[in-house]
């Protein structure tokens, strides 16, 4: 299935995933062993090139490009038409839902209850930027001003941090159920991607908050985060081919994170902008795609509807 | 099309290129740090808080140590009591004159560029950087990277 690519099954002995290692081990035929494994590595090469030319003959045919373009696009009445009623925002809230596919012991609810504490977090996060600076010095001042002087200051941010610690682990559990449920399987692929993104910029979230109390915790944090950046491949000055191709700690990607060779008021400025503004847009944006393509997909995935006792009208005597 | 994905192309170049800065306002690289009279043997963190450099003088001379831990940039703690100094991140440690002897610290601390000015001061120099890379040259001994006989 996944392994052709959404091509038809090619005539290829896919039989022995393991590539021919799990017999012949004994002593004396390490020779046809050999020869075994290299025969299957040929026919995987020739698989991966037959594909990759389809691919590259036929990209509408995969599965990658129907998971993001589901359906046809061109210009007849009828596709105008579905444009418009299949909507994104006319599919987020589900018409009628599978009772079984919403239970909470087989759910955990942690989907729905990631997405409420996010809202908390965007709603005491827009407060308290009410009273919080982006700028050396005074950052950390408005700290103490808001967890001593604002009423109910400490309240505020003590939901955002806990929330924050909160959301990062539901969203580690939400993976996990979806996982054990084997909901990330087919036609779920797509949205399990968009799950994927959205845990990324969760974290990205989480570490870009880090930084803005400008106290040593996370500015420590920050410098050794961003220190990793430099090795990065081809754009860090420190990382394989980035002194090759003109890298210096004053125009790699890491220069480009902090917007200077030190973590300075530039990097406490950018990592307010994207924590308060870009990558919270763009959560939401994958959000709204994640939540309307579980409608899209079926609804949440469980397990095959179930009759309630009560609900059994008669029940056959023996 | 092609005007359409060239504005949009171009349009990004743009966006990317707005977040490197032309100038910056960063503290300086070059300084004064006194005579060589005003340091006596061993390890001395005075500028430590001002300028990130640790002054050291050894049987040999005397050369700045870049206050900056190789593993991943934090600001090593001088223990003078362990006669070592120690980074609080992860661990590492070195001997007085930075060399790294414990933890994940891939090669020792850099030394800072340092010469005497006419009027016979110690210049620093924190953008011309001498380091002994794992398995490597050492060019803690080059010229500049010490002040011998002071």
């Amino acid at each position: 299935m996944a392994d052709t690519n959404g091509h038809p099954e090619k005539p290829v002995d896919t039989a022995s995933p393991a590539a021919g290692n799990g017999s012949g081990n004994g002593p004396g035929n390490g020779g046809s062993a050999v020869a075994k494994v290299l025969a299957n590595a040929k026919a995987v090469q020739a698989r991966a090139t037959e594909e990759l030319k389809e691919t590259i003959k036929a990209p509408e045919k995969t599965d990658v490009w129907k998971s993001i373009l589901r359906v046809k696009h061109d210009e007849t009445p009828r596709s105008r038409a579905l444009g418009v009623l299949s909507n994104v925002f006319l599919h987020l809230h589900p018409a009628k839902i599978n009772r079984d596919a919403v239970a909470y012991k087989y759910t955990w609810g942690m989907g729905g209850m990631t997405f409420y504490v996010y809202i908390t977090l965007v709603f005491t996060g827009t407060l308290l930027m009410f009273y919080y600076h982006p700028s050396k010095v005074i950052a950390f001042r408005d700290i103490l001003y808001l967890e001593s002087d604002v009423p109910f200051g400490k309240l505020l941010r003590n939901m955002h941090r806990w929330g924050a610690h909160l959301m990062v682990i539901m969203v580690e559990l939400h993976m996990f159920r979806v996982f054990l449920t084997g909901s990330y399987k087919k036609p779920r692929e797509f949205n399990w991607v968009v799950g994927v993104l959205l845990l990324v910029l969760t974290l990205l979230l989480s570490f870009t908050g880090y930084l803005l109390p400008d106290d040593q915790l996370g500015f420590w944090a920050v410098t050794v985060g961003t220190n990793m950046a430099r090795a990065t491949p081809l754009l860090g000055h420190a990382g394989p081919f980035g002194p090759q191709l003109g890298m210096t700690p004053f125009n790699d990607v890491r220069f480009g994170l902090l917007g200077g060779s030190i973590v300075d008021s530039n990097a406490l400025l950018r990592a307010y902008i994207w924590h308060c503004v870009a990558i919270p847009i763009l959560a939401s944006a994958f959000m709204v795609v994640h939540f309307w393509r579980v409608r899209k997909d079926g609804g949440i995935s469980g397990p095959a509807p179930m009759m309630l006792e009560r609900e059994i009208k008669d029940v056959k005597k023996i | 099309m092609a005007a359409v994905l060239g504005t949009l192309g171009v349009n990004l170049l743009m966006f990317l290129r707005f977040f490197f800065p032309r100038a910056l306002y960063e503290p300086k690289t070059k300084f004064l740090i006194g005579y060589p009279s005003d340091f006596g043997f061993g390890v001395d963190t005075k500028f430590q808080k001002d300028f990130r450099i640790w002054v050291v003088r050894n049987t040999e001379g005397i050369f700045v140590i870049s206050a900056i831990c190789t593993h991943l940039g934090c600001t090593p703690d001088w223990k003078p009591s362990e006669n070592k100094f120690k980074c609080p991140c992860h661990g590492s440690g070195y001997d007085p004159e930075g060399i790294n002897f414990e933890g994940p610290a891939p090669r020792p601390m850099d030394r800072a560029h340092v010469e005497l000015n006419p009027e016979g001061q110690i210049v620093v120099d924190l953008s011309h950087l001498y380091s002994w890379p794992k398995g490597d040259r050492s060019q803690f001994g080059d010229p500049g990277a010490i002040l011998r006989n002071v």
